[in-house]
């Protein structure tokens, strides 16, 4: 997850994570600034795209992996299926990739329906 | 055990007492209190434990989301499982009626049960397929008979669900 704050009339160091922030000069004197913890990763980082892998587990039943993927991915019920199966035969299948972000939403909504899933970085 | 379709629902009935109790097992069954295996499959890790800033991140924010969501659909149940504590004779059989919208939290219920109770026990792909077992001798065979049991539900609920889907769509 990644954070990125931003204040008008703060002066934010360029890139590195916990960034230090100056504050502005107001009428001569200095404001102490508040402590803000600033994440943030670089564009390369950014732009590295992240898959969602779903892992083999012997209690979750068929039609129930198969009806996640459905309404989590709106996959139809063959796609479904066919992923299920893999997950299945492999021991995991990788359902969907791109942007971190909506990655993680991935992850947290198939943790929700308890199924074993994590996020990884496309090698 | 006779499981139908009613409207906005499914009702069990014929239930003898003791699958009434497996039933009432539920809610206690998806406790992970005393199992860190139990945490661990509950709450499982959302990458690569190398990955240590997105797991702790996930841990405190995504976490306590995930435990809400979990306790909600508990609570739904065990309030449908009040109608297995009627007055009537303590030997008798019980009908449970579980809605239709309510299919959603018992499917989580009955997988948090589900999965609790294998990772508690150890049990092994190999076990929770051996259809030759026999009979009911030990805990862990109950344990084991609750885990399939569980699931045979499951199948009548996702039936059920994946019904009105297709209705719906139609």
């Amino acid at each position: 997850m990644i954070c990125q704050v931003g204040f008008a009339g703060l002066e934010v160091e360029p890139r590195g994570s916990m960034d230090a922030v100056r504050a502005p000069e107001i009428f001569g004197s200095t404001i102490t600034a508040p402590t803000i913890e600033q994440t943030t990763e670089s564009e390369q980082e950014l732009d590295i795209p992240w898959q969602v892998v779903v892992h083999n587990d012997p209690v979750n039943l068929m039609t129930y992996v198969t009806m996640v993927f459905q309404r989590v991915f709106g996959y139809p019920r063959e796609k479904a299926e066919r992923h299920m199966l893999e997950v299945h035969h492999n021991g995991r299948s990788i359902l969907w990739s791109g942007v971190r972000e909506r990655a993680e939403l991935y992850v947290q909504q198939l943790h929700g329906y308890l199924l074993l899933a994590t996020l990884e970085k496309v090698s | 055990m006779d499981i139908c379709r009613r409207k906005d629902g499914l009702e069990i009935s014929e239930l003898d007492p003791f699958l009434a109790e497996l039933l009432r097992q539920i809610p206690a069954s998806t406790s992970i209190e005393n199992s860190v295996e139990a945490r661990d499959r509950i709450f499982s890790a959302p990458a690569d434990l190398a990955e240590k800033e997105l797991c702790k991140e996930w841990k405190t924010y995504v976490q306590p989301e995930l435990q809400r969501l979990f306790r909600s659909a508990t609570e739904t149940v065990s309030a449908d499982l009040e109608q297995l504590n009627g007055d009537e004779k303590p030997f008798a059989n019980k009908t449970l009626f579980i809605p239709t919208k309510h299919a959603d939290a018992w499917l989580n219920a009955l997988n948090q049960a589900r999965l609790s109770i294998t990772a508690r026990n150890g049990f092994t792909e190999r076990d929770l397929s051996d259809n030759d077992r026999s009979p009911i001798g030990s805990r862990r065979d109950l344990s084991l008979f609750q885990v399939n049991f569980y699931g045979f539900v499951q199948e009548f609920i996702l039936r059920e669900l994946m019904e009105c889907q297709e209705n719906s769509s139609a």
